[in-house]
């Protein structure tokens, strides 16, 4: 079989089977349990540190 | 090494850059391949005596404590310049369409129409929307990351890189140095100087992101780098070529055919989908909860439309090449994977909509909100409106008509445009340190002028585009064409003058933001609120 047809026929079959299922695989690590404190505190970050860098941890102490 | 052994090593590399131009201008083989290679000589010379001055000096300490600004301050005027030289060229071709006297005599070959349409669209993607993209990504990934942008002035050259690369390709486009590629006009040593800066690019922003004192990596940087990494492996993949000597700025495509026709829409679309899609998705995903001063609506859609967005839209571009030599499965893979695109564009904007839920009252007060709020409509517009397009019977009539580029505009206008002025007049008091906007009731006047100026474009070219495309496939009873090409170019006339005067008003408004600005920094009163004494940077 010459190379374009090896590379068709496996892109549109393993491949894309693979590309659906880490997609659908993503769909299940959003919406899994726990998942709503993360993402919470995620989108509220924009209102934090907005006049200057974070200081770091050794400077906290 | 230290800042001392590195100025040793930059004066060797400027000292060899500037001979080398210097060698290489004077071999020209081209005008505008000489006179880029002046350019680059004056850079490189300039910049060698600055370093030579600044060499065994003492070097002032880079603050930690602060966020790198003064790069951020520089993008912003810098969208706000290049988008009025752009909106301005657009004015003038619009112009030139409709009156084709405009087209001198005495500028021919230099700016007549041809010349002067990829001077506009570079202008307003690259120069307006590159800027307000490295400016933005700059400003949210610092403060989403809760560091310092990392690599120090790598920043500046990052910035300065890119004037360079835009300056390079507008004078490239009036003395004819271009590759005719859409979107991918430069030649090949420009292309090669693009690529550095970009490089550069991704490593300010992903060093900000690894050393980022957040745990969590906002949606928005997902954003912003998938369109940094994209658009680096797009760029490189469409402008494979051999130059013809290494002293003129004629290249030869490696691919041919077909194949070159594919990798151009492939990089073409995607430059949508990358550049203009992707990128100020990131803006929206920061400027919008910021302005609204609540959460993005959902956090979870905002990760599911991310990588929907990014799985689909790859896929796309083969529907700019309906009923070409592209093999049928391939035209028909774009317009399937096109038309499922059209779910994560509409989940996007409703999840930038739906931050307003319990905050609409805001758009009666805020023009800056009601600007963006605007942008997400265009946006969802244009995203119904180009898979509808991409339908290969759909297509059998839009393409090649004035419809394409009332599709372009409605997004390019609306939903870049506006998003982008709405970002300004939220980063010029952050930035400037100002208490407020100089004036609302000029965003508002900039706000009508604008979304007025979109509609007479885009409705002016959806009637003049159906209008041609149904001329052109007019047969008699026979089986005769009816109109000729002539016939449809005199019937358009009335619509080019009304998109003409659309622009004038979107280019009047974009003025009026630049005073609005302007006055900001000028005459609105400082933020007092600060604390503590914040050093100058």
């Amino acid at each position: 079989m010459e190379t374009y047809s090896l590379l068709r026929e496996f892109a549109d079959s393993w491949m894309l089977l693979l590309l659906f299922c880490v997609f659908v695989g993503i769909w299940f690590w959003v919406i899994r349990p726990g998942s709503s404190k993360t993402h919470r505190d995620a989108a509220t970050m924009i209102f934090r540190n907005d006049e200057r860098p974070a200081p770091d941890k050794e400077a906290q102490k | 090494m230290n800042t001392g052994t590195l100025n040793y090593v930059k004066l060797v590399v400027l000292a060899l850059a500037t001979l080398f131009t210097m060698i290489a201008a004077s071999y020209a083989r081209d005008l505008a391949y000489q006179v880029h290679m002046v350019i680059f000589m004056i850079v490189a010379a300039g910049l060698f005596l600055t370093t030579l001055r600044a060499t065994d000096e003492p070097a002032a300490p880079t603050p930690t404590n602060e966020y790198f600004d003064s790069v951020v301050r520089a993008g912003v005027i810098a969208t706000a310049f290049w988008g009025v030289v752009g909106f301005l060229v657009g004015v003038v071709i619009a112009f030139q369409l409709a009156f084709p006297q405009l087209n001198f005599a005495w500028a021919e070959g230099y700016a007549n129409f041809g010349r002067l349409r990829p001077l506009h669209t570079s202008a307003v993607i690259f120069a307006f929307g590159g800027n307000a993209l490295i400016a933005t990504s700059f400003f949210v990934v610092q403060r989403t990351s809760a560091a310092r942008l990392w690599g120090g002035n790598l920043g500046w050259f990052v910035f300065w890189g890119y004037q360079l690369f835009i300056v390079l390709a507008a004078t490239g486009y009036l003395l004819g140095g271009t590759q005719s590629k859409e979107y991918a006009e430069p030649e090949w040593y420009v292309d090669i100087w693009l690529t550095i800066v970009w490089v550069a690019y991704l490593a300010v922003y992903l060093g900000t992101i690894i050393k980022r004192k957040e745990p969590h990596i906002y949606v928005a940087n997902w954003f912003f780098l998938a369109f940094i990494v994209t658009v680096a492996m797009l760029h490189i993949v469409n402008n494979i070529s051999i130059p013809v000597s290494i002293w003129g700025s004629k290249s030869v495509q490696v691919f041919s055919g077909v194949q070159d026709a594919m990798v151009q829409w492939w990089y073409g679309h995607n430059a949508v989908g990358f550049f203009l899609t992707a990128g100020f998705l990131g803006m929206m995903y920061y400027f919008v909860p910021k302005q609204a001063e609540r959460p993005v609506f959902s956090y979870k859609l905002s990760i599911i439309h991310f990588w929907a967005l990014i799985f689909l839209y790859i896929w796309a571009g083969p529907h700019h090449l309906h009923y070409t030599a592209l093999p049928d499965w391939a035209s028909t893979l774009g317009m399937v994977f096109s038309i499922i695109l059209w779910m994560p564009s509409w989940g996007g904007m409703i999840n930038g909509l739906m931050t307003l839920q319990g905050a609409w009252d805001k758009l009666r007060t805020d023009p800056v909100l009601r600007m963006m709020v605007t942008s997400l409509a265009f946006y969802g517009m244009s995203t119904f409106e180009g898979p509808m397009m991409s339908i290969r019977s759909v297509n059998s009539l839009s393409h090649y008509t004035d419809w394409t580029i009332g599709h372009v505009h409605s997004g390019a206008l609306g939903w870049n445009g506006l998003i982008t002025f709405g970002a300004l007049y939220y980063l010029v008091p952050v930035l400037w340190k100002r208490e407020r906007l100089y004036s609302l009731s000029l965003v508002s006047w900039h706000f009508w002028l604008a979304t007025i100026g979109i509609v007479l474009y885009a409705a002016s070219m959806w009637v003049t585009g159906i209008m041609e495309g149904l001329m052109w496939r007019e047969v008699d009873a026979n089986g005769f064409l009816v109109n000729s090409f002539a016939d449809t170019v005199s019937a358009k006339f009335p619509m080019y003058v009304v998109r003409g005067l659309g622009g004038v008003l979107f280019l009047s408004g974009a003025i009026i933001m630049c005073y609005n600005l302007w006055m900001t920094v000028r005459a609105a009163p400082a933020k007092a609120s600060l604390g503590t004494a914040v050093p100058a940077e």
